[in-house]
């Protein structure tokens, strides 16, 4: 069945049942009227057929819902806006070649994950030779030199980096974002390189499962990447952001 | 249900971390750091900060190492200045946090006088603590037993007050011990911040005031529930000895204390480590409170499967260490975790494998599994599945404390919910399965006894290396999870210092200590 339907909505056991699931907490101990609130957010999230299938008591004046009900909202497939596009993937051969003979030059990497975020196992899938998902790392790659400063980098320590190491490309990672720990670091990293005036020199990329490109635009960074992320789509984006920038 | 493993093998890995832990002591002993000497003023009741929010204590050790005068301890300075004074400690320090009084300057009293009034202040701190001791091991008497094993969770909001709820909610859904996760810069911090906090990051400040209002909560929930409800703290980071003191003066029963952690994954330097560790480890012996070890970190990077070893390497090394510094080894919480990938055939299988080997190496060490965290993603109803059969390998191989894992483990720092269905499969298979390992056995010639009798090999053959090599070259070299660390490299170093001769700490003389036992039991 290839035929392209163009509007969607979500599939419980039949094509546009709308079924929904839905849990969370209630800062209320468990009784009729808990119940008929946990209802009512259903309710007002715009759901029909509610069911409440579960409610629980948590203790300490808490309890817990589990609901199902079904949505009429359904989407039209043409008018979906990508906010991450998904760009054709160059591959290993085709990006040394690109930047040997179209770039004519080796592009130096600096990475590094910032503030007090100890997290390296993201960035170095992307940067050591080793890689991820059986995709080598930029390490592998002739066309790279990768600087990995590693964890815990203070944002001027990067600055100071990039400079000395002549960077082309500054890579970032963030996973920490709980109380948005991230922001703080993201923004004052763009904001230094912007005031010491080499921001423009620089391709400024950023990654982490919890990062929303959206708002890592915004606070000044070239692209993001989000979980899953894959060597290959790094090296591709890089590839074809410098190009485009020495034109 | 045993494994067949040589017990002869387990003796010499035992040797060979005892001979590997007792270079490490030889080389300390006559070190100390400011984190040690800072903890010793606090355990002798000096609290709070200056007016630039200063702690005290740090104000005392900053004072006198400006003027050189470091190498003689804390509790000189402080005895010195008591009686050329006749101040109180407390007053002692507030003046110097004010910048009014002058340390190093006043006279230097009769040598005699000092080692007197210190042994004096120390034996009445200890009767203090150990009176304090007495009544926390009395409210938990007076409660029902927890039942093994027991089920220890998390809470991390970076508020204290929203920990407290959650913690308290957790206790009531059948929590046995509750940890308040630290906020994410704290390891590094060379200071313990004062007072209540409600804004950290991924975590809550460890303060003695955080501790104290935990603490309460938990009491209050253990007698409603009829059920002690274990309070947890990490005892790590460049304030470790400070931790451990604090923990002992807010009636703390678990801390987290590895003594590689630090330096492997926050770059500590490792004699300052070291250092630390071995007097929070003695402070916390005296206490018989119960330590928790970090291995399960070790395999967070690596291949989980091929380098597990490198877990039991640790476990040994910890459990040495911590003898050496005083402990029993029914304090001695062993810390260990599988992170398999999930894609390996009989994951299962290697994982209940791997559990009870460590049973069986550490029988009376209060060993805690940790769960699957690396392989967990978003799919939290998979990250569920993922948990229960962890917690049956948990009941099956009778580990003592069990850090339960959250379905929600790949997205955020725990919520009320995730906690909460965590507790409920938990206590499930604790009662499903309780009496799993007293009937079934492994084939003395299955996987399972290839597979331990290969760990166990690959365990000695590290650890004579390792004793070969000394832990200081070994950490260079990157024995562990292949991380380098130089000996003089790293954080904190420049807080080490070696005891002079007016050196005084007698928290550490056995004569101190038993009199003030004697005293305690007194009265
Ligand atoms: C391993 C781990 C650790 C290890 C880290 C070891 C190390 N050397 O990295 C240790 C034990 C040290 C650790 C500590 C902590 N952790 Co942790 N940790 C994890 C864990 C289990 C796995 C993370 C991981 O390695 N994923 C695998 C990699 C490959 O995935 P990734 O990071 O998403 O990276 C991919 C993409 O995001 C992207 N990417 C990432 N970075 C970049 C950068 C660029 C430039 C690009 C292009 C792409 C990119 O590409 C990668 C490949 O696809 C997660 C839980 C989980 N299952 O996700 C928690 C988790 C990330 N940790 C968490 C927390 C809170 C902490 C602590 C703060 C806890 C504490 N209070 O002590 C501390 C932090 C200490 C600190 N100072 O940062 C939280 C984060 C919550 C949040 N949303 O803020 C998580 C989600 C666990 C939880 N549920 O609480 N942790």
């Amino acid at each position: 069945m290839s035929e392209r339907r163009s509007f969607i909505r979500p599939y419980g056991d039949r094509l546009n049942d709308g079924a929904v699931q839905l849990s969370f907490s209630l800062p209320m101990s468990l009784s009729a009227r808990s119940r008929e609130a946990a209802k009512s957010i259903a309710g007002r999230l715009g759901l029909d057929q509610i069911r409440l299938v579960s409610a629980l008591d948590l203790g300490n004046g808490f309890s817990f819902y589990i609901l199902y009900g079904t949505t009429m909202v359904e989407i039209d497939d043409q008018a979906i806006h990508l906010t991450e596009v998904e760009r054709p993937l160059l591959d290993f051969w085709r990006i040394n070649q690109l930047l040997e003979f179209e770039l004519k030059k080796r592009v130096t990497v600096v990475g590094a994950t910032i503030g007090t975020d100890a997290h390296t196992v993201g960035l170095d899938a992307i940067l050591n030779a080793k890689g991820f998902g059986g995709e080598s790392g930029l390490e592998r790659y002739p066309q790279f030199r990768v600087v990995n400063l590693g964890a815990q980098v203070p944002p001027d320590e990067v600055l100071e980096a990039a400079r000395e190491q002549r960077a082309d490309v500054v890579l970032v990672s963030q996973v920490v974002t709980q109380r948005n720990a991230h922001l703080e670091n993201l923004s004052l990293l763009a904001e230094m390189l912007e005031a010491e005036g080499i921001r423009q020199d620089l391709l400024l990329i950023c990654g982490g499962p919890y990062i929303d490109s959206q708002v890592a635009l915004e606070v000044g960074f070239d692209a993001a990447f989000g979980p899953g992320t894959t060597p290959l789509a790094v090296a591709s984006l890089i590839v074809e952001e410098l190009l485009r920038k020495a034109q | 249900m045993r494994l067949p493993i040589s017990s002869e093998q387990v003796r010499h890995c035992r040797k060979l971390a005892a001979s590997i832990a007792q270079e490490v002591k030889a080389e300390i002993s006559p070190l100390s750091t400011v984190s040690v000497e800072r903890s010793l003023l606090r355990l002798v009741g000096i609290e709070g900060s200056n007016q630039e929010s200063v702690p005290l204590v740090n104000c005392f050790i900053d004072q006198i190492t400006g003027q050189r005068a470091l190498e003689d301890g804390a509790l000189y300075w402080l005895s010195n200045t008591i009686l050329a004074t006749g101040e109180s400690p407390q007053g002692i320090a507030e003046r110097v946090g004010a910048g009014s009084l002058d340390l190093v300057r006043l006279p230097r009293q009769p040598r005699r006088a000092i080692e007197d009034l210190c042994r004096q202040i120390v034996q009445d701190a200890l009767v203090t603590l150990f009176g304090k001791q007495r009544q926390r091991r009395e409210m938990e008497e007076s409660l029902a037993r927890a039942p093994s094993p027991w089920l220890y969770v998390i809470v991390a909001t970076g508020n204290i007050y929203d920990d407290i709820e959650q913690a308290k909610a957790a206790a009531e859904q059948g929590a046995d011990a509750v940890a308040v996760i630290r906020s994410t810069a704290q390891s590094l911090l060379d200071y313990v911040p004062e007072g209540i906090t409600t804004e950290g990051f991924g975590g809550t400040f460890a303060t003695g005031a955080n501790y104290r209002l935990m603490r309460g909560a938990l009491d209050e929930v253990s007698r409603r529930s009829n059920r002690y409800v274990r309070q947890v703290n990490y005892c790590s980071g460049l304030c470790m000895a400070e931790i451990a003191a604090l923990g002992v003066l807010e009636g703390l029963d678990i801390l987290v204390n590895d003594a590689l952690y630090g330096i492997l994954f926050r770059d500590l330097n490792m004699i300052r480590t070291m250092v630390d560790q071995h007097f929070s480890r003695y402070l916390l012996g005296l206490f018989d409170t119960i330590i928790v070890t970090g291995e399960d970190n070790l395999i967070k990077t690596i291949d989980a499967y091929e380098e597990y070893s490198i877990v039991l390497v640790s476990q040994f090394i910890n459990e040495q260490l911590a003898k050496n510094a005083g402990m029993r080894e029914e304090r001695i919480g062993l810390g260990h975790a599988a992170e398999l990938d999930p894609a390996l055939q009989d994951s299962f299988l290697k994982e209940l494998v791997q559990a009870q080997l460590v049973r069986q190496l550490f029988p009376r060490s209060p060993v805690k599994f940790m769960p699957p965290t690396r392989y967990k993603s978003g799919n939290i109803f998979f990250a569920h599945a993922l948990d229960t059969l962890f917690n049956l390998v948990s009941v099956w191989t009778d580990q003592a404390i069990v850090l339960l894992g959250m379905p929600t483990e790949a997205i955020h720092t725990p919520y009320l919910q995730d906690r909460y269905l965590s507790l409920e499969s938990a206590l499930h298979v604790r009662r499903a399965a309780g009496s799993l390992g007293r009937e079934l056995r492994f084939l003395p010639n299955g996987q399972g006894a290839a597979r331990a009798r290969q760990l166990l090999a690959k365990t000695e053959e590290s650890l004579t290396r390792i004793s070969e090599d000394g832990l200081w070259n070994s950490l260079a070299s990157g024995a562990f999870s292949a991380i380098r660390r130089t000996r003089k490299g790293g954080r904190g170093y420049d807080g080490v210092f070696r005891k002079g001769q007016f050196y005084q700490n007698p928290f550490l003389s056995r004569e101190i200590v038993r009199r003030a036992r004697r005293e305690t039991a007194a009265t």
